[in-house]
Parts: structure tokens; C-alpha cells; sequence
């Protein structure tokens, strides 16, 4: 095993909880192709640190946080549904983004890569995930209240508006600490697909929290480990691990019900 | 207004401070430039129970999201002290979420889950299961459990047992009697149940985009007043038990 290889899979297993932590959440709030599509609009971000020599994930951590914002602010401010303002973003962020990255990058950023995965990137996996799950735990159930009821939210004190905020945030910070393991194609993937297993079978919220985490490790260590061996690329294997683990979900949910 | 309200248009000031927990003045809601609610006003004593009525979009609803401070509006909302609010919406719909009722109780406090499930006639069993997985009536009784959960000092149901079975309608609106009686609660509910503004309701607010009648619920048995609350199409509906005896159900 590389040096690379073992960056990556270190920086894949925190990077994995956290995805599928906080995709348990998007997943809940129906927000699993709106994670996607905003994984997009790090494209420019990621292009303008390659253009400019300046690390990438700032770029496309900067990107991603501006079009959360909008996106929070118009949800807030409007009755437009965030998917509506998140597949305009994503469409314009890919398209800046193919014109603004030179082609011999552009591979490595819409599908990540592994042999250049630093002990660098995997110390900031690690300290980015840590705290961004930790920040997550406070919130959740804050979250999951407000999704089942304004009111009820409002009326046990939650300000529903900073806690989608903080929300959002995070799924921002995730995203962007993906991109380096499966690259902006499938980091939405990565995030969703865990939870979307593990929702089949869980029989509580905290349960299923923790499986998905547990299921976004599987995902990609097994992927990351995978693509060493087979010398092929980590993203997409990364996803078909963890669309396995969803089909095998299925397959559960239908033989206990 | 045709018909004669106890309160004056503008509430006394110090009304408020006699007792009253709820002063409402000249509260007025527009929802996209349309008129929900105008010139509303009425209060609410500490400890009583308030009966809302009103048609189907007279502006109850909105009501109870402005005293949630949910909905932007004019005029004053004035609550006496500290308050904490527990609130049963109207629908609450748990499709595919993987949420236990334990946890649900869990958003809002750790202990007193026993005491909330017995007022509203539930086991402790139904603790261990999902939410979405419960019927329509265990539903609504859950959710005030729920709401009476942290001992708040002011309840606003929205229609609180429409999905209620019949023995569990009563035994709902007798466990509010007395948690109103030994924790001095305020309730404020709404209701198309004239049984229920007779026999549990210290006063009523008949509400149709303005107020129709604030007063004594005696007042609703005057045919008058139901005409010029409701129009001639509608009135309040008969208690589930009345038409038990009387064979239609």
C-alpha cells in the first residue's frame, strides 16, 4: 500500500462518516439531489485555486458556502423551492467551471484522485469531519424538528432559520472535503447513498444516523481499497460499494416487512 | 359587527393586568396584500380555556401562527410574564422516517414521558414505536402528550381531537380540565364542537376574518348569533356522544 493510497483511505474513512452522518439529514429532508447538484458549483472553486497555485478545496469550499447562502437566503426570503435555485446554480458552476479548469486537471477534478492525496489533505479530512459531525449531533434533532414542524419547532424555541443555516453549512464543509476522495461528479454519491441504505432498515433516528456514518466508512474504505487493487479510479467504485450496500438494504427492508 | 361583543373595540390597558395572560389588539394579517385577519381583539385570563371558532378560513389557524410568531402581521400581542407555549398543529403527517416516539418526546425533554402519555390515555409501550407506523388518533394523542410534555403554562391546540376516537375525545378534554385545575394552564383551542365550547371552554372567540362574538359560550345556543357567525350554510358540529344516542353512528 502507498503512502497516497494510505492518505486516502485515512481521509476516506473520516470523510465517509461524516458524509453519510450529515446525508442522513439531507436524505430525511428530501434534499438528496439538492446535495448533488451543489457539489457541482465547487467546480469553479477548485479550478481558480489550480489556475491560481492556491489550494483547491479553498476554492471550491468558498464556492460551495456562497451558493449555501443563496440558497438559504432564497428559501428564507421567497417561496421558491431550494431544488428550483440549486439546479440553476449547478448548471452555471459546471459550465464556469469546464471553461475555467485546464483539461489536463479537469479528470481529477469531476472524479478525484487518490494517488495525490497528501498527508496534508488527510489531516485537514480529519479536522475538517471531526468537528463538522460533532457540530452535526447538536443540530440534528433541531433539524429533524423543524422538518417535521415549523411550529412545533417555533414553539419549543427553535429559530428554524439559523438551524437550516447551520445545516447547510456543514453539508457545504462535507461536500468540499469530498471532493478530494470522489471529485464533484460523485460527491453528491457519497453523501447520499449511505443514508439512503440505511433508511430502509433503521427502526430509530439515532440508529440510522450512526449506520449511515458507519455505512459512508464502508463506502469508501472498501472503494478507496478497491481502486488500489484494480488500479482503477476510486470515485466511482466508492459509489458502486455503496449502491450494493443499498441494494442489499432493500433486500432486507423486503424480507423483514 | 351585528352582534353585541362584551369587550370594546379597544381593550382597556389595564385589563391586561388584571389577570389577563393574553391581550390582543387590533391584530390585522395579509397574506400576499389579501386580508386574513382585521381588527382583532380579545384576551384571554390566566387559567381559562378559550374556545376559537369560526368557519373553514375564517383565520384561526393564522391566529394561532401569529401567537407562534410565525406569521408577520399589525397590532399588539401582549403576553403577561414568561411564557412557554406547547402547541398541537392541526396535521402532522410522519411518512418513511426512521423516528421512534421516545425520541420524538426526546426534542423536548428527558424525563415526565409516563405522566404525559397517561393524561392523554396512552401505554408506555407505544414509546418503542416509529412514528410513522402509529394510527391517525395515537398520532394526535401523541402529540399532546407532546406538547404538555414540559409543563408549559399556555396550550393552543388547533383542533386537537379531530382524529380522535370517541372515548379518547372526552377523556383528552377532561385530562386539559385538570391540568388547567391543579397547574392553573392556559388553553386556547380550536374547535367545531359545540360540546366541547359548552362543557370545557371559559369563554369563545367566533372569529370570520374579524370577530364575530367574544363572550360566554351560553351565548352560541342563540340561533341569532350562530347565523351571524357562521352564515346560513354552516354552524358548529354536534358532539360525537349525541349522535351515539341518538342512533346515527
Amino acid at each position: 500500500m502507498t503512502e497516497a493510497v494510505l492518505y486516502s483511505l485515512v481521509a476516506g474513512i473520516f470523510v465517509g462518516f461524516a458524509a453519510g452522518y450529515i446525508g442522513s439529514l439531507m436524505v430525511l429532508k428530501r434534499m438528496a439531489l439538492v446535495g448533488d447538484a451543489l457539489s457541482h458549483v465547487a467546480l469553479p472553486g477548485l479550478a481558480l485555486g489550480i489556475l491560481f497555485n492556491f489550494n483547491p478545496f479553498v476554492g471550491a469550499f468558498a464556492f460551495l458556502f456562497a451558493a449555501a447562502v443563496l440558497t438559504w437566503y432564497v428559501e428564507t426570503t421567497t417561496r421558491i423551492f431550494p431544488d428550483a435555485i440549486v439546479g440553476v446554480l449547478f448548471v452555471t458552476g459546471l459550465a464556469v467551471g469546464i471553461l475555467l479548469t485546464p483539461e489536463v486537471d479537469l479528470l481529477e477534478a469531476l472524479f478525484g484522485d487518490i494517488t495525490t492525496v497528501t498527508l496534508v489533505d488527510a489531516l485537514l479530512a480529519i479536522g475538517i469531519s471531526v468537528p463538522t459531525v460533532l457540530a452535526s449531533r447538536l443540530v440534528y434533532r433541531r433539524v429533524v424538528l423543524s422538518m417535521l414542524s415549523d411550529e412545533l419547532a417555533r414553539s419549543t424555541g427553535v429559530n428554524v432559520a439559523a438551524v437550516n443555516f447551520v445545516y447547510l453549512f456543514l453539508v457545504t464543509v462535507v461536500v468540499a472535503v469530498g471532493i478530494k476522495i470522489v471529485g464533484t461528479i460523485l460527491v453528491g454519491a457519497l453523501v447520499v447513498v449511505p443514508a439512503a441504505a440505511m433508511k430502509n432498515v433503521s427502526r430509530s433516528l439515532s440508529a440510522y444516523a450512526l449506520s449511515s456514518g458507519v455505512t459512508g466508512i464502508a463506502s469508501a474504505g472498501s472503494g478507496i481499497l478497491l481502486a488500489s487493487y484494480l488500479g482503477l479510479p476510486a470515485g466511482p467504485l466508492v459509489v458502486m460499494v455503496g449502491t450494493v450496500i443499498f441494494a442489499g438494504a432493500l433486500v432486507a427492508r423486503r424480507i423483514t416487512t | 359587527m351585528g352582534v353585541e361583543s362584551p369587550i370594546p373595540a379597544i381593550p382597556n390597558p389595564s385589563m391586561t393586568a388584571a389577570g389577563n395572560i393574553l391581550q390582543v389588539t387590533n391584530l390585522g394579517v395579509r397574506l400576499d396584500y389579501i386580508p386574513i385577519l382585521e381588527d382583532v381583539n380579545f384576551h384571554v385570563r390566566k387559567g381559562t380555556t378559550l374556545a376559537v371558532v369560526g368557519p373553514n378560513g375564517a383565520g384561526k389557524t393564522t391566529l394561532f401562527r401569529v401567537l407562534l410568531d410565525l406569521v408577520p402581521h399589525t397590532g399588539v400581542i401582549e403576553w403577561s410574564g414568561p411564557i412557554r407555549v406547547g402547541y398541537v398543529p392541526q396535521h402532522f403527517v410522519v411518512t418513511d422516517i426512521p423516528l421512534t416516539v421516545r425520541e420524538f418526546f426526546g426534542f423536548k425533554a428527558k424525563v415526565g414521558y409516563e405522566d404525559s402519555l397517561a393524561a392523554v390515555g396512552l401505554e408506555r409501550a407505544i414509546l418503542r414505536k416509529r412514528l410513522d407506523v402509529i394510527s391517525g388518533g395515537e398520532m394526535q394523542r401523541v402529540l399532546i402528550a407532546w406538547a404538555i410534555l414540559d409543563r408549559p403554562n399556555v396550550l393552543l391546540f388547533d383542533e386537537p381531537t379531530a382524529t380522535v376516537d370517541i372515548g379518547s375525545e372526552d377523556l383528552v378534554y377532561e385530562g386539559l380540565n385538570r391540568l388547567e385545575r391543579d397547574t392553573g394552564i392556559t388553553v386556547l383551542l380550536i374547535t367545531h364542537d359545540i360540546h366541547v365550547v359548552s362543557h370545557y371552554s371559559d369563554s369563545v372567540l367566533a372569529l370570520n376574518r374579524t370577530v364575530r362574538f367574544f363572550g360566554a359560550p351560553s351565548r352560541l345556543s342563540e340561533p341569532d348569533l350562530l347565523m351571524e357567525i357562521f352564515g346560513s350554510g354552516s354552524a358548529l358540529a354536534t358532539h360525537k356522544h349525541e349522535l351515539v344516542t341518538r342512533g346515527l353512528r
